[in-house]
This record gives structure tokens, sequence and C-alpha cells, in this order.
């Protein structure tokens, strides 16, 4: 047999990798291509695979089945130390007994080079990561963000193919985080450095991915840019743990059509059959106030029964009448609360924007 | 090039990396080592005791001559007996010493833990001597007995409880040390009294350390074999039954026997206490918060007169037979001299065999800290081969069950044995190295353990993924990280090898011959103040060592300030 790798076109090639602990099953049958120079993020809640997947990627697991290519080389049974990438842990994991400088250059002192040539890649590396004047210190002597760009400094030193990140953000305040996900998005960019980041912060994956890979139960939900993901959720799981979604139950009652609390509400139904019971999906900001006339398409009455204000804008919610059994709630900004003067209690029309509606059948 | 479809069922396995295999290589030497020093040996014993003299298999003939000969049998519930009152005595009094370390602001706490360890520098059967002096047959507190006789049960356990008593101490202290101070302040705020909440947070609390302690004892006192000797007097226990069925009249078969009586207790103790162990669940959440003892004017006197006294007794018992080495001819006449310490006026081996006891001391800390903490690291930190991790680790924890003289005795048994390519070893100081590394093992492996569980479980991952091998890592990252604990280790064997007698007096040589041995040998001859001079100078090395100790630790604290500082 002539050996025509399947994964030729993309810089890592995953087929069928399937891991087992004991009877537990964390990853099934997951196939994913990843393109080079792209930064993909695996989202999920925690036990989802996410972090397992990665591990396998590494070397650090070994999978129960299956194979990955990365850049044309079969590594499905490669220890670690033979692959071919750079890892931050959620922990950093520096040695604490070495100096920022020992720690950048941990990986090159064994490859053979002179000591004025890893001097000279230590430093090239703090000032990427915009720590020029730390090397003499110790790793408890920096702050957490500053311990993060110090593992990712040693994760780069060897230029590696792939770089992997394991919840590298979660460990830090909410301030730090947010401009750290800008400077490490930026590093990526400008080396090309094909990238894998676990996480279970949406935010953090829909600002830094070029990808998201959503994962549930040892499976992929959906790969995706972030506009895909968040503009058109593949299953009602990514819907609703990407973002916050309404869901109301309907029923197809046309190609085109769902019937929703006795309002017929103009959807894209897709494949599904006439007769089916549906779920229609909206995001909040998506709830339309303004210009609405009741008697329009896609206009349900509905009475604001509480408001809970979020700063920018308030999160209404909105009870379907008449009927009154469906909830959904509706993002309103402070502008529009104003001109209109909504309250709780009030009555009012909001549409539903067909071109914003998700269906997915239910049960 | 042919490659293989994609695999099935679970076929799909790292191929290991050369680290990998370096490491379960070294696993598999570990293991192997273990079980000739450890598990041959016992299994030698074992099957002695089924033998005859002529090595014929004769089942439990052998024990059903130890059951029928009633005064082997009495040393079986003599040595229970003595256990148990030791561990009803001692568990009691450091119980109030640690709740005073811990739960008090009594002053000069520092000192007294200081001098509440001072036994355990010294052989056991110093307290023995020091209680000869003051209340042995010539004795100038024999009074105080009002007829009764030291050389006995009284003497025993009184000596006893001297010895256990720090290491029953250092289980409580760490027990009473952990506390949730939220605990305290819920009962308060319910309004309990003083006696409930100690009898329903504190106590509770410290339950596992006081179950721990006791087991300990029990075996110790069990399985000592120094204390009996010196000041037992005809009351026989296993210890030094097994002594006299060997040394005395060579009857090996029997000893066997009795060395199994003897590891019987120490075995049930060691399960009773993994089984009790297993169901402690954390104390500590990490959200606790540490307890921090207010000041209470009437219990913290009441503790440090009750501290001092206890401090005081110890002392007296160390000074006693410091006293006693110093003087020329007791009680007759009390002029100081050193003549007690030319030692080879008392014994042929003099001042050698405290060289000796130099050199094991060295020999054993040096090869035993490098064997368990390599031991320990292999089973920490390599990957995959679960199995052969779990039987190394079974194997390491093995030698805390198994008494001293039990273990010298297997020795005998198995690296005499003709048919044995190791026996070469036999009567060297190699095989007093090897026998004081197993002895000691166990403590020294869960040391290591725990110092290695405490780092980055990520560090193999990162040398891995940056292609550093394994010993880059170990030798830059790991050894230096350890290093405090490794000095521990490495201090523990030291001072245990000073100290030990039980398993090496079956297993020395004229040429090797023990400074604790000839403790002993020299009381034995009725040289008593030579054999307190000469457990005197085991006592000063062991703390001349533990100061360098301290030492060592400052001045490793300081010059690794910068790094251990916790990060945030």
């Amino acid at each position: 047999m002539i050996s025509t790798d399947p994964g030729a076109s993309a810089f890592l090639r995953i087929e069928g990798l399937t891991k087992r602990f004991g009877s537990f099953t964390a990853l099934d049958r997951v196939d994913l291509e990843i393109r080079p120079r792209e930064f993909v993020c695996f989202l999920g809640p925690s036990g989802c695979g996410k972090t397992t997947l990665l591990r396998a990627i590494a070397g650090l697991d070994a999978q129960s089945e299956g194979r990955i290519w990365q850049a044309g080389r079969d590594i499905s049974s490669l220890p670690p130390a033979e692959r071919d990438f750079g890892i931050v842990f959620q922990s950093y994991a520096l040695f604490p007994n070495l100096t920022v400088r020992d720690n950048v250059g941990y990986g090159l002192r064994s490859r053979g080079q002179g000591r004025a040539a890893i001097d000279a890649r230590v430093a090239e590396l703090l000032d990427l990561v915009g720590l020029p004047d730390s090397g003499r210190k110790y790793p408890s002597q920096l702050s957490g963000g500053q311990q993060q760009r110090v593992a990712l400094a040693r994760a780069l030193a060897t230029s590696p193919g792939l770089l992997l990140l394991d919840e590298p953000l979660s460990a830090l305040d909410a301030r730090v985080r947010a401009r750290l996900r800008h400077e490490v998005k930026g590093l990526q960019r400008r080396l090309g450095i094909t990238t894998i980041m676990v996480t279970h912060d949406q935010e953090e994956a829909l600002t830094m991915a070029d990808r998201i890979v959503v994962m549930n139960h040892g499976s992929i939900e959906q790969v995706g840019t972030p506009r895909d993901i968040y503009m058109r959720p593949a299953t009602p799981f990514v819907a609703d743990f990407v973002g916050t979604m309404n869901f109301l139950a309907g029923k197809v009652d046309a190609p085109g059509r769902v019937m929703l609390d006795g309002r017929a509400i103009a959807c894209d139904t897709g494949t599904i059959a006439v007769g089916h019971e549906v779920q229609v999906c909206l995001r909040p900001e998506d709830v339309r106030v303004r210009g609405v006339v009741p008697g329009d398409a896609n206009v349900l009455e509905v009475e604001i029964t509480d408001m809970e204000f979020l700063g920018a804008f308030c999160r209404a919610g909105l009870a379907v009448a008449p009927g009154g059994g469906q909830r959904l709630s509706g993002d309103f900004s402070s502008n529009l609360i104003h001109d209109l003067g909504l309250a709780p209690g009030q009555r009012l029309s909001v549409a539903l924007p067909a071109d914003r509606l998700v269906v997915y059948t239910r049960g | 090039m042919a490659r293989a479809a994609v695999p099935g069922p679970g076929s799909a396995r790292l191929r290991p990396a050369r680290d990998e295999i370096a490491m379960r290589v070294l696993l598999v030497v570990l293991g192997l080592w273990l079980v000739a020093t450890v598990a041959l040996p016992l299994w030698s014993l074992l099957s002695k005791s089924f033998q005859d003299f002529n090595g014929n298999f004769v089942g439990l003939a052998n024990y059903a001559r130890y059951v029928s000969t009633p005064s082997l049998l009495a040393s079986f519930w003599n040595s229970l007996s003595i256990a148990l009152v030791t561990t009803a005595i001692v568990i009691p009094l450091a119980f109030v010493y640690a709740y005073a370390l811990t739960r008090s602001c009594m002053r000069w706490k520092g000192l007294f833990q200081a001098l509440a360890l001072i036994p355990i520098l010294a052989p056991s059967l110093l307290a023995a001597i020091a209680l000869i002096y003051l209340f042995g047959n010539q004795g100038f507190l024999k009074s105080l007995l009002f007829g009764n006789s030291i050389y006995g049960p009284l003497g025993i356990v009184i000596a006893q409880v001297f010895y256990c008593f720090p290491h029953a101490l250092m289980i409580l202290v760490t027990a009473l040390a952990m506390a949730d101070a939220r605990l305290y302040e819920a009962a308060s705020a319910l309004g309990a009294s003083r006696t409930r909440t100690f009898l329903t947070v504190t106590l509770p609390g410290a339950k596992y350390g006081v179950i721990s302690a006791s087991f300990v004892v029990f075996t110790l006192v069990v399985t000592d074999f120094g204390i009996a000797k010196v000041i037992g007097g005809r009351f026989n226990v296993l210890a030094t039954d097994v002594y006299k069925q060997v040394v005395g009249q060579q009857n090996f078969e029997m000893g066997a026997v009795v060395g199994m009586m003897l590891l019987l207790p120490a075995v049930l103790a060691f399960v009773a206490d993994r089984i009790v162990q297993r169901r402690q669940v954390a104390v500590l959440s990490a959200r606790a918060v540490p307890l921090e003892p207010r000041p209470s004017p009437l219990r913290d006197w009441i503790l440090l007169v009750y501290c001092t006294t206890i401090a005081a007794l110890l002392l007296t018992i160390l000074g006693v037979a410091a006293w006693g080495s110093l003087i020329k001819f007791w009680p007759y006449n009390l002029t100081l001299t050193l003549a007690n310490y030319e030692f080879d006026k008392f014994d042929a081996s003099g001042w050698s065999a405290y060289f000796n006891s130099l050199e094991l001391a060295a020999w054993t800390a040096i090869c035993g800290t490098a064997v368990v903490f390599l031991g320990a690291y292999l089973i920490e930190k390599s990957r995959g081969f679960g199995a052969g991790r779990a039987i190394v680790q079974l194997l390491a924890m093995l030698p805390l069950a198994v008494p001293g003289l039990v273990l010298g005795l297997a020795y005998i048994f198995f690296f005499n044995a003709r048919w044995n390519p190791l026996g070469f070893v036999y009567a060297t100081m190699a095989i007093l190295v090897i026998n004081t590394v197993a002895h000691f093992y166990t403590v020294s492996h869960l040391t290591a353990v725990t110092a290695l569980k405490q780092l980055d479980a990520e560090f193999e991952s990162v040398g891995a993924s940056l292609k550093v091998p394994f010993w880059t890592t170990l030798w830059r990252v790991t050894i230096p990280v350890c290093s405090p604990a490794i000095l521990d280790i490495f201090v523990y064997l030291f001072v245990n090898a000073m100290t030990t007698v039980s398993a090496v007096i079956f297993l020395y040589s004229t040429n090797s011959k023990l400074a604790s041995i000839t403790v002993v040998n020299m009381d034995e001859a009725g040289f008593t103040a030579a054999a307190a001079a000469m457990a005197m100078t085991i006592v000063a090395t062991s703390a001349v060592v533990k100061l360098v100790h301290l030492a060592l630790n400052t001045l490793l604290a300081r010059t690794t300030h910068a790094w251990r500082r916790r990060t945030r």
C-alpha cells in the first residue's frame, strides 16, 4: 500500500480519536482538521474532553483509538519528546528554583547551542513577551500575568511548530486576563504559529480564536468561526452554551412557518418536516421593539415581568400574552427604556426578526 | 511504506520514549533490590519456621512446640501487656504536651519542642541504664520503690515511656497543628463550653493522629530489644526471646518462630492503622482558616508547669546517664573521671566500635538517601507502567511493618544460606548498611513522596515538550526544590543508624561491631558506667548531626530565599 497522507492539506489532522478511562468515554471518535497558522480554541464545559484532546495531541496521555498527523507525519504513537510542540499549562509549571532567564532557556541548553546564542535567543523571547528586564528574577517574584508570559516564552523558545495552551488565562484576574488575550493573540499572529487553546470561557474563545471547536460529552458539537458559532449555532447545546439564548416551543405549521402560542412565526425551518415539535431560538439582543406595529409579521404581544439592570442595558423578562405560558428575555438599551418609558407590568409588541431565528427539532 | 489502518480498540499505545524505558529499567532494578533486601529475607524466615534443624519441612511442629512451652508463650503476653500499658501512659502524656505546643500561648514553645525530642538521639537502652543508676540495686532512689524492683515490667515501662514519648509527640503535634479556626468560632457562637468544644471539636479533629500515634508506640514497644535486655531482669518478652533462642541457644528454628510471633502484632498494628487512616477524609478544606491560639493566662501557666515537669524528667534521665558515665565507681566513689570513656578497657573493640558506627551511619545516609529519593521519584514521576509502580510502592511500604529484630534474623537466614550468591556480604559492613537502609526505608520513602507530591505535576511534561531528558529536569529542578526533604532523610537515616540495636545485633562481626551493640555488651558484662559512656557518645554524635542539620537548613533557607517565597 502506498502511503497517502490524508492530512496533507491540514497542519494537524485527527481521525477517529477515542479515549476511555475505564468505562468512561472521555473522547468519542473525534475527527478534526487544523490548518497551518490557525488559532483554534477548544471550548466546552468542564469534563467535555477538551483537555483530554489537547493532551492526546501532545502525547501526554495516549488515546485509546485513532490517529493524529502533524505536518504530514503520523505522530499517533510518538512519545511527547519526539513530537513538535510547545505547551503552557494552567499552573504554568515554571521551575521555581530557576531564574526567568534559565526557565526560558531551559529547552535551548540541551540542544548544544553556545551560551551566547542561548542568551541572545532568551533576550529576544523576553522582549517578545514584554519582560525584557525580568531575566534575573525568580518566578515567585513575578505577578501571575508575568509568570504566564514567561511560560509562553519558554514554550516558544525552541520554535515549535505547534503551540498548545491549556487554560492559560484562567488563573488570572479578570482585568489581566482581558489584556493578555490581546497580547497572546497578537503574538500568535506575528509568529504565525499554529495554536490550540483549551478554554471554558466563551468570551475568550470568541475574541481570540480563528475557529472554535465546541465540545460536549467527548464529542465535537460544532466547528466554526466565532461569528458562525454565535450566529448560527449548529445544535441547541452550542446555542445555549455560547452566549444567552431564548428557547421557545412551537410546531412546524408549513415549510418556513412555525406556530408559537397560536401565532404564526416565519423562519427558516430547513429540512424539518411539517408537524414536528421544534424550538425556536433567538438572542435577547435580537428582540426588536422600535417600529413594531401590532399585526406585523413575527410580532408577539408580551408583558414585562421584571427588569434586571446590567449596566449598559437591562435584561427584561417577557411573558408571551395571551397564554402567558412561554417566557423569553430581551436586552433593552437604556435609551430604549427611557424613550418608551418601559417598566415592569407594561404590555408591548416585540418582533422576532426572521433572519435571526434558529430552529431545532425538539425531543 | 505500509501504514496500518486505523487501529482497533485499545491497540493505540505510545511508543515509550528512551527516557521512559530508562525509568522503567531503574524501577525494575529498585523493585528487585527491595525484593532481595526485604521480601526474600522475610520469606527465608517464614520457611525456616516450618523446618527442623536439618532443613526438612515439618509443618507447624515448631509452632506447636512454641505454644506448648509456657515460658515462651508467657513472653508473648508479657510483650502485649507491656506495650498496652506503655501506650496508655504515653499517649495522654504526649497529647497534653502536644496540645501545649500547638494550642496555647505558653512561652518557650520551641525550646520545649526541642527538649522533648532528646530521646530520639539516644539508643533506647539509655533510659534503662539511667533507671538502673536511679533505682537499681545500688540506686540512690531505690527506697522510693517501696521494695519493688526496677528490674522487670516496672523498669521496662518507665524506660519505654521515655523512649516512645517523642515518637508519639511528633505525630500528635502534626495532628493538632492542623485546625480550622472557623469550627471554634462556630462552637463559641453556639455557646459551647470549653469542655464541650474540646470534646466535640478538638478531640475528633485529632482522632486519627491519636490512633496513629497509639499504633506507632505499641509497635515500638513490642519490637524494642535494648530496654528489655538491659532492665528486664527475669521478665521475658518476645524481643529478648528471639535473641536468647538465636544467640544464646543457637536454636534458629525456634528463633524463627518467635520472630514470626514478633512480626504478628507489628503487622496487625500496621494493617489496622492503614485501614483506619483510609477512612480519614481531609479535615482541612482549602478555605480553612488556620487557628491562632489566644492567650489564656491560667491555662498557659498550667501547661507551662506541665511541660517543664515533663522536660525536666526527660532531662533527668539523660543527665543521670551522663553523670553516671563520668563517675569513678557508683555509688561508692563519686569523683568525676573520663576513665569510663577509655572503651578498650571494657570491650575488645574499644573506640573502633564507635568509628564503625560512624562509618555505618555515613554509608547508610549516603546510599539510603540516594536509593530512597530516586526510588520515590521513579514511583511518583514515571508515566505508564502502573502495575510495576504499584508493586514497588508496596515493597517500599513493607519495612514499616517489620521489626528490626525480625529483619536482622531474616538476614541471617537469607544471606547465610548456602545457595545464596549474595552470601559474600555476610559479616561485612556492607550487610549492615543494606540492612539498615531496608530497616528505615519506609519513613524515608514517605518523606520523599510527600515532598515530590508538592511539586507541579507538569514539570516532567514541560521537560518532555522541550525535549530535555528526565535526568536533566531531575538534577536541575526536582532535587534542588526537594533539598530540605533530602536533608531530612539523610539526617533521619544517619541518626537511626547510630542508635539502632535491634536488626544489627544479629549481623555484626568482630570487625564491624557497632557502638550501640557495645553498649549492650558492656552492660551485660557489668560495665554499666562504660555502657552509659558509650551511649552518651552516641547521643553527642546525634546531637551534633542534628545541630548541623539545623544550621544547614537555615543556610539553605537563606540562599534559596529568593525563590522559596510563596507565590502570591
